[in-house]
């Protein structure tokens, strides 16, 4: 048990996949003007991202294994990873219509979320088993929203801050995200013994 | 190779279907109301009524948080079905409708910049860098972008001339003005 709570810390934020692997920054720097579809969009591509990286455990294992096709591995991954997308997008359009409203572009858009294809196949890479699978995602995800949540409250006080008209907009941003990027970073020291 | 192709296959026909039941289970039952307004909007997004594009201009007029004159591209026609479809009461004397208007590019003015043609959002407008552009008349939706993105002014708003094709014989006044 305490390994997977181990795993959970270090993979949300020791590996934080946005600030520390610097995958899936397309939606954490679109999405983040605002806290409430921050954490929106960071539970939708949590969603995603368990989805799919369970079915693909179990695609890799069961098809792609058995029958040796693991060069179509990247393209039976995308696969899965579009159809879990428009899954996510039917089902929030008839729970969470003010929140489908809100995402806009962005929802079809985590099709192209390079985390939820990075994720699978760093768990193929490594040879998780099935559960550390789940609980290395659902940390992964955990940390993606963590990480969009805590940028777009920053994003909204900077909003108030006098800028620079030079760095003033997305410049700022990115220097603020680089920023977080930095303290994460600090995370790399925490010890578990 | 065989193998490959066997199961992608039967892995895009079995994602395929669930998605289809998904699509079936989830299906979002849209106001009706706002879809027949939709259908009846000049459909050209042009974003003059200040909502995002006719999908939104639609759902406001709907729930009435829009007068249904807000559509100048729709003119006094628009209003007045839309009047009649929501049983509103309307005073058509202060919908301004100068009658259908396209644009029209004066070729002695145009220095074939190209800009016009980026905000047009129907394509109607053709045209090269340094050549003189032209509207193709079939398929302006008279928005009037393009009026206010000319650099040189050249771009106007002309009513469309009566031709053969459209022409129609003109209505009694008395039920034109209702």
């Amino acid at each position: 048990m305490s390994e997977y709570l181990v795993l959970l810390v270090s993979t949300a934020l020791v590996n934080n996949v946005v600030l520390v692997r610097f995958l899936g920054l397309c939606p954490f720097m679109g999405v983040s003007k605002r806290v409430d579809s921050a954490l929106g969009m960071g539970l939708a591509t949590s969603f995603v991202i368990v989805l799919a990286a369970a079915l693909s455990w179990i695609l890799e294992h069961w098809l792609l294994a058995p029958l040796g096709l693991g060069y179509l591995r990247i393209m039976t991954f995308i696969l899965v990873i579009a159809a879990v997308v428009q899954f996510t997008e039917a089902v929030l359009h008839k729970m969470a219509p003010n929140l489908y409203q809100m995402l806009g572009i962005y929802l079809p858009l985590i099709a192209t979320n390079c985390s939820v294809l990075g994720l699978p196949l760093i768990n193929m890479q490594e040879g998780h088993g099935f559960v550390t699978t789940l609980v290395y995602d659902f940390g992964s995800a955990l940390g993606f929203t963590l990480a969009m949540v805590i940028f777009a409250g920053m994003r909204e006080r900077l909003a108030l801050a006098k800028v620079p008209d030079t760095f003033a907009g997305t410049p700022i941003a990115f220097v603020l995200a680089s920023l977080m990027s930095l303290a994460f970073m600090g995370f790399s020291g925490l010890n578990f013994k | 190779m065989i193998a490959a192709i066997v199961s992608l296959t039967l892995l895009g026909a079995i994602l395929g279907l669930a998605l289809g039941v998904a699509a079936r289970k989830f299906a979002v039952e849209g106001d009706p109301l706002i879809d027949e307004i939709e259908a009846m909007m000049p459909g050209s997004n042009c974003g003059q009524c200040g909502q995002a594009g006719c999908a939104g201009a639609a759902r406001a007029i709907a729930e009435g948080t829009a007068p249904v004159t807000s559509c100048p591209p729709g003119g006094k026609g628009l209003a007045a079905a839309l009047a009649a479809k929501l049983g509103v009461t309307l005073d058509l004397s202060t919908v301004v409708d100068e009658g259908p208007k396209l644009a029209q590019v004066s070729e002695e003015i145009c220095i074939g910049c190209c800009r016009c043609l980026k905000v047009c959002p129907t394509d109607a407008i053709v045209g090269a860098a340094k050549q003189i552009h032209n509207v193709i008349r079939e398929a302006c939706t008279g928005c009037g972008n393009c009026v206010e993105r000319c650099p040189t002014e050249a771009v106007a708003m002309r009513p469309v001339p009566v031709t053969l094709q459209h022409w129609v014989w003109p209505k009694p006044e008395s039920t034109a003005a209702a």
